[in-house]
């Protein structure tokens, strides 16, 4: 007589499935419940300081009302810019050679040691690197030095999801193209990154998301400025930075400039991280999976 | 128009394994050639052998002399070269999952730098329609993704792809073996009309397949080439104890 499930125990089992179901999606509330959270407290925060001039006006003195932070929005832009040029083309050409032509290579290994090791290192250490590799040297702060740093920070992150999203195409596909005579690095440049393309991308958001926000190692590099940014040699303001320093302040005034600050870069990150998936995600042909 | 293949004395290893033992024939042009054997007898190794495939695989490495045509492809060609006069349909139908069914097929001639739209059109056509996929995709060609056809149809696909880049010699290693009967006789229809054009070699775990697609059929065991003749004679009167108790069953 084979074994069959009795039908005794079925409703202790559906006990069971209703028990790990209620547990499933209270970890989920659970996880997006702080967002939600900081989002809404954002809001009810910063947002009564938001107006047109917060976009437009520089930072005013203590004590004069008014002035915004549009120096610090456009300086982050341009650190992050910097940091996502210099940052994702090394990372991703790193991930290649790792997956694609490492193989089991002793270079691979270190890169990849390397890599997770420069992960773990915390961002005001990365500062104080960029600070003394860069700004010490040239005797001054600068844009350029604040984009070197987050871009240290971006490379390990862009790096291990290239390797692992290109471990997911399947070898198949590699050898398809390499059966119709198509050189190795064509194959890769074309076949195996586009076939890869959606994870790598999310890869590289994730490591932009990650720095936007970072404040430490600005401290020590683009150190903040009260004008336009007017080269990428010169001390330069960012969000997180004139977010941090209004946060200290003892003035009333600058504290509601900083949760208006914090809720502007929160939905900068948002909208750019969104806008790279519309933009990348359309072309995508239907079908598929 | 396809070209013969003659192999001489090659021998093949996948790290210290010996797979291919001195290995010795001549493969007709434009004709269909199986080679039928148990599983891990080699007879994929040997098809990857004749356009250098065998290289991918960093532990493997090939010794002997093939020659397509005239040219000796271990010596007077790099692999990307073999590559191109030689195509290759794969177990598995493996289509770019990115690319449109239409770009699947022009794949070989875009990413070698060819552009010219015009001649690219009338290759897809011809490619197509020559796999017999033509009529199923043609108002979708480029909006639909390779991926999106079934089974049967992305093989077609991936032998459309293979013969737009007019190869000399076409291999397929069990290119039927994961379809169902209906495409697996559309796919034998192919390398029927095929195989006027082409030089056809195909693996086949099929002896049924062999028996109908080719006119000449290599047994393999063990690494060694145990027979090679006409179909007819390999499967109705075999010189060697071994093919025979092969082809009747008596096992594998």
């Amino acid at each position: 007589m084979p074994h069959r499930p009795s039908r005794a125990n079925v409703g202790r089992r559906q006990a069971a499935n209703h028990l790990f179901s209620v547990l499933a999606i209270l970890s989920t509330v659970l996880v997006i419940a702080p967002l939600f959270a900081i989002l809404v407290y954002l809001l009810f925060q910063g947002v009564r300081s938001l107006n047109v001039a917060f976009f437009t006006h520089l930072p005013r003195p203590v004590g004069e009302p008014g002035g915004g932070m549009a120096n610090s929005i456009v300086g982050s832009g341009i650190i992050l810019a910097l940091a996502s040029l210099l940052g994702i083309p090394v990372g991703i050409g790193a991930g290649i050679y790792l997956y694609e032509f490492g193989g089991g290579k002793t270079l691979a290994n270190a890169i990849r040691f390397t890599a997770d090791v420069l992960n773990g290192v915390p961002s005001i250490v990365m500062g104080i690197a960029a600070y003394s590799l860069i700004v010490v040297p040239q005797k001054h702060f600068s844009a350029f030095a604040a984009g070197v740093a987050l871009a240290i920070m971006m490379v390990p992150t862009v790096t291990r999801t290239t390797e692992e999203m290109l471990a997911t195409v399947p070898n198949a596909v590699r050898e398809a193209a390499l059966g119709l005579g198509i050189p190795k690095w064509r194959t890769v440049m074309t076949v195996s990154l586009k076939t890869a393309s959606p994870g790598i991308i999310t890869g590289c958001m994730l490591a932009f998301a990650r720095v936007a926000g970072e404040t430490a190692p600005l401290l020590f590099t683009a150190f903040g400025n009260q004008f336009w940014p007017a080269s990428l040699n010169e001390p330069i303001a960012a969000l997180p930075l004139q977010i941090f320093v209004y946060a200290v302040s003892p003035y009333d005034e600058w504290h509601r400039l900083a949760w208006a600050g914090a809720l502007v870069l929160i939905v900068l990150i948002m909208v750019s991280v969104t806008l790279v998936r519309v933009v990348t995600g359309r072309g995508m042909l239907n079908g598929g999976h | 128009m396809g070209v013969g293949i003659e192999v001489e004395d090659l021998n093949a290893w996948y790290g210290q394994t010996h797979t291919l033992k001195g290995i010795n024939l001549q493969i007709p042009a434009n004709s269909a050639t199986a080679l039928i054997g148990p599983s891990g007898c080699g007879k994929s190794t040997f098809v990857r052998c004749l356009n250098r495939m065998h290289e991918t695989n960093p532990v493997a490495r090939a010794e002997g002399t093939v020659r397509v045509g005239n040219v000796d492809i271990y010596k007077d060609a790099s692999p990307v070269e073999v590559r191109r006069r030689i195509g290759m349909v794969f177990e598995r139908p493996n289509p770019f999952p990115t690319m449109s069914i239409y770009d699947n097929v022009a794949s070989g001639l875009k990413l070698n730098g060819f552009r010219n739209k015009r001649v690219l059109d009338e290759v897809v056509e011809r490619s197509l329609r020559q796999a017999a996929l033509w009529d199923e995709v043609k108002d979708h060609l480029k909006s639909k993704s390779g991926a999106s056809l079934s089974g049967g149809q992305q093989q077609r696909l991936c032998i459309a792809r293979a013969i737009a880049v007019d190869p000399e010699v076409l291999l397929m290693d069990e290119p039927a073996s994961a379809l169902d009967p209906v495409s697996t006789a559309k796919i034998e229809d192919l390398i029927f009309q095929l195989k006027d054009e082409y030089t056809i070699v195909i693996v086949t775990h099929n002896m049924q397949q062999a028996a109908r697609v080719a006119e000449k059929t290599g047994f393999f065991l063990s690494g060694h080439l145990v027979e090679f003749d006409s179909t007819h004679k390999i499967f109705t009167n075999p010189s060697d104890k071994r093919t025979e108790d092969y082809i009747t069953g008596r096992f594998g």
